[in-house]
């Protein structure tokens, strides 16, 4: 069974307008399934309702873990399976050890949590970016309205709303799923 | 909601639009490499070969080719790697500490800068590597893996080793931060191509598709990687400035060593981007974007960087002559007046006054004074790593031992194959690679952005 979704797509040129609009159709009732821009729209998430995302802790997790393992790694290398006294220190001389404990800290931060970015916003090499307009990495903000989410809402009085929002254009896009 | 300043110059002239911003900086990408380019990549592969020369020389017969004697165990090769590491400074200095700063200005120059870097970062491994004498040995035993000879770990007490973590974890979060940054100009470039190219840059765009959701993550863990890239840049060449702080050697043995070898980095760092954006800027007529307050900016850099480096040589040899300790004593006096004068004097000259001539603003506004000044500038920068290494090697404690270091043909090939190595990679870089971040540029055309007449 093809399943084919219809989206009403309003295209703003100007990223201040389209902040605005986000507020007034979400204001009128109207769900947004997803806005696409060109570049970072700042302050567009919370207009939108998204939530803060959770990398940060994902990041501080991974840290945490380089610094456990390098630690781990180097007390038990010269300190427990093959002591020997380096001018003079303690096996386990852990003022020396703050370098590499460090390095790993931020290379196992850096890599989990980007890592972890790819995965949870589905970025991978073989991906198709299934674009609803191709002027989204051009110059044009792109807002998807979701008919079916809307059901009680008839086309042209969204239509109207996104117009009177400060879209530029508004299109309709049937997309096969 | 952004505030255009009455205050700041635009960073953006010649009333661009978002659309030719991807115009501009795409065209460059698709079309077909002009002369100027051809000529400069001609030479940057010549280079490279001529100089594989001395480096197939140097691992076939071994580091006996280089110079160095007893006395003076490292020179060039530890010079040129220091030098390396500190150009590779700038790039993620200006893209995570500027980011935490919130300056917008980073934002036409931090792409080619963090490519640099990390083509620096590549040119100063080749160093330590080969003068491990057999590489294909040295390039694992530097890591801490299961084995069956010797002292069964690596020496976790030792700078050098701290080096190999700071130089690795360094190039690869610098290569990982530069890639994300590429992921949505890319994904420009996907949009306008076709047949294979879209195939290539299809894959390595990773499916972006630009939605609010996406980029909020995105802009979370540019963050958090400039959070974390910050005290990574400072540290690497902290540590690599352990390298000689821990030692016991006159002249190498101070404090003062780690934040004087961070601003020379940042320094030398900057007169390498300036060296390269202003030609970047001429051959791809980006004047658009990389403008002339761009580069007062830059030079505005290079003076607080030139004034710390210069008050830390002061610094080291007040310290010296306060300690009272005559073999630090001497060591400086050396610097100064003995047999290596001529190149303690040339890094005064080129560190410390040549710098100081921006405080005129019509000098630090020259596009001319600027570029030759960036050079003069990395030409110092050597110098002051050569006067550190080898000044303070080459009297050492037993008279009978004093010698002096000549550099070889092949000390110079080596050195000459990682020009070849870098600029290759920079001019390759240059053609396939949007050379300025169509993103984040793309942010800025409303509130920084010369206005036309409407």
């Amino acid at each position: 069974m093809s399943d084919s979704k219809n989206y009403i797509l309003g295209v703003y040129d100007d990223e201040d307008v389209l902040l605005k609009a986000v507020g007034k159709i979400r204001g009128a009732g109207i769900k947004i399934d997803e806005v696409y821009s060109p570049f970072p729209v700042h302050g567009l998430d919370e207009e939108l309702g998204y939530k803060r995302s959770r990398l940060p802790i994902a990041a501080f997790m991974f840290g945490a873990l380089g610094t456990t393992l390098a630690l781990v790694m180097q007390i038990w290398m010269l300190g427990v399976d093959w002591p020997m006294i380096i001018g003079g220190k303690n096996h386990v001389a852990l003022p020396d050890f703050v370098p590499v404990t460090f390095e790993l800290t931020v290379l196992l931060a850096a890599f989990g949590m980007v890592g972890t970015f790819f995965v949870s916003s589905d970025l991978k090499p073989w991906k198709k970016p299934n674009l609803l307009d191709i002027r989204i990495t051009d110059d044009k903000h792109i807002m998807a309205i979701d008919l079916s989410k809307n059901g009680a809402m008839a086309e042209d009085v969204i239509s109207s709303t996104l117009k009177d929002s400060g879209a530029v254009e508004v299109n309709n896009k049937q997309v096969e799923e | 909601m952004q505030v255009t300043s009455t205050v700041r110059k635009p960073l953006v002239t010649g009333g661009k639009t978002v659309h030719d911003v991807t115009e501009d900086i795409c065209r460059h990408v698709e079309s077909k490499p002009n002369k100027l380019w051809g000529m400069a990549f001609g030479i940057s592969v010549i280079t490279l070969l001529i100089g594989s020369i001395a480096v197939v020389a140097t691992v076939w017969n071994g580091i006996g080719m280089w110079g160095l004697n007893k006395t003076v165990g490292w020179a060039w090769d530890i010079t040129n790697f220091v030098w390396w590491v500190g150009i590779g400074h700038a790039g993620t200095l200006i893209s995570a500490v500027l980011l935490l700063f919130r300056q917008k200005w980073r934002m036409a120059i931090n792409r080619a800068s963090e490519a640099m870097t990390i083509f620096a970062v590549i040119c100063a491994a080749q160093f330590p590597i080969l003068h491990m004498g057999r590489p294909w040995l040295g390039a694992y035993w530097a890591l801490p893996l299961p084995n069956t000879f010797g002292s069964l770990w690596v020496n976790f007490n030792s700078p050098l080793l701290w080096d190999v973590f700071a130089i690795s974890t360094y190039f690869s979060v610098s290569l990982v931060f530069w890639y994300i940054g590429l992921v949505p100009d890319f994904a420009s470039i996907r949009d306008r191509a076709k047949g294979i190219r879209k195939m290539i840059y299809g894959a390595l765009s990773l499916g972006w598709n630009g939605a609010a959701k996406t980029w909020s993550r995105y802009e979370s863990v540019s963050l958090v990687l400039a959070g974390l890239a910050t005290p990574l840049v400072l540290s690497v060449h902290t540590i690599v400035s352990f390298d000689f702080a821990t030692s016991v050697i006159p002249g190498w043995h101070t404090t003062i060593f780690p934040p004087y070898f961070v601003a020379g980095a940042i320094f030398s760092g900057f007169a390498m981007v300036l060296t390269l954006m202003i030609v970047t800027r001429e051959v791809f007529k980006l004047h658009d974007y990389i403008t002339m307050e761009h580069i007062e900016l830059m030079n505005i850099v290079i003076i607080v960087t030139g004034s710390i480096v210069g008050i830390a040589y002061i610094t080291e040899f007040f310290v010296a002559w306060y300690s009272g300790v005559p073999a630090e004593q001497y060591a400086f006096f050396n610097r100064m007046q003995g047999p290596y004068w001529w190149a303690y004097w040339s890094m005064m000259t080129c560190n410390v006054i040549s710098p100081q001539l921006f405080w005129f603003k019509k000098i630090r506004t020259n596009i001319a004074a600027t570029f030759i000044i960036s050079i003069i500038v990395n030409i110092g920068m050597w110098f002051e790593r050569f006067v550190i290494i080898v000044t303070s090697l080459h009297r050492d404690f037993l008279p009978s031992s004093w010698a002096m270091f000549y550099p070889t043909v092949y000390d110079a090939g080596v050195y000459l194959f990682t020009f070849g190595l870098f600029f290759t990679c920079f001019f390759l870089f240059a053609k396939f690679f949007p050379v300025i971040n169509m993103a984040e540029v793309k942010s800025i055309i409303k509130s920084s952005s010369e206005k036309t007449a409407e």
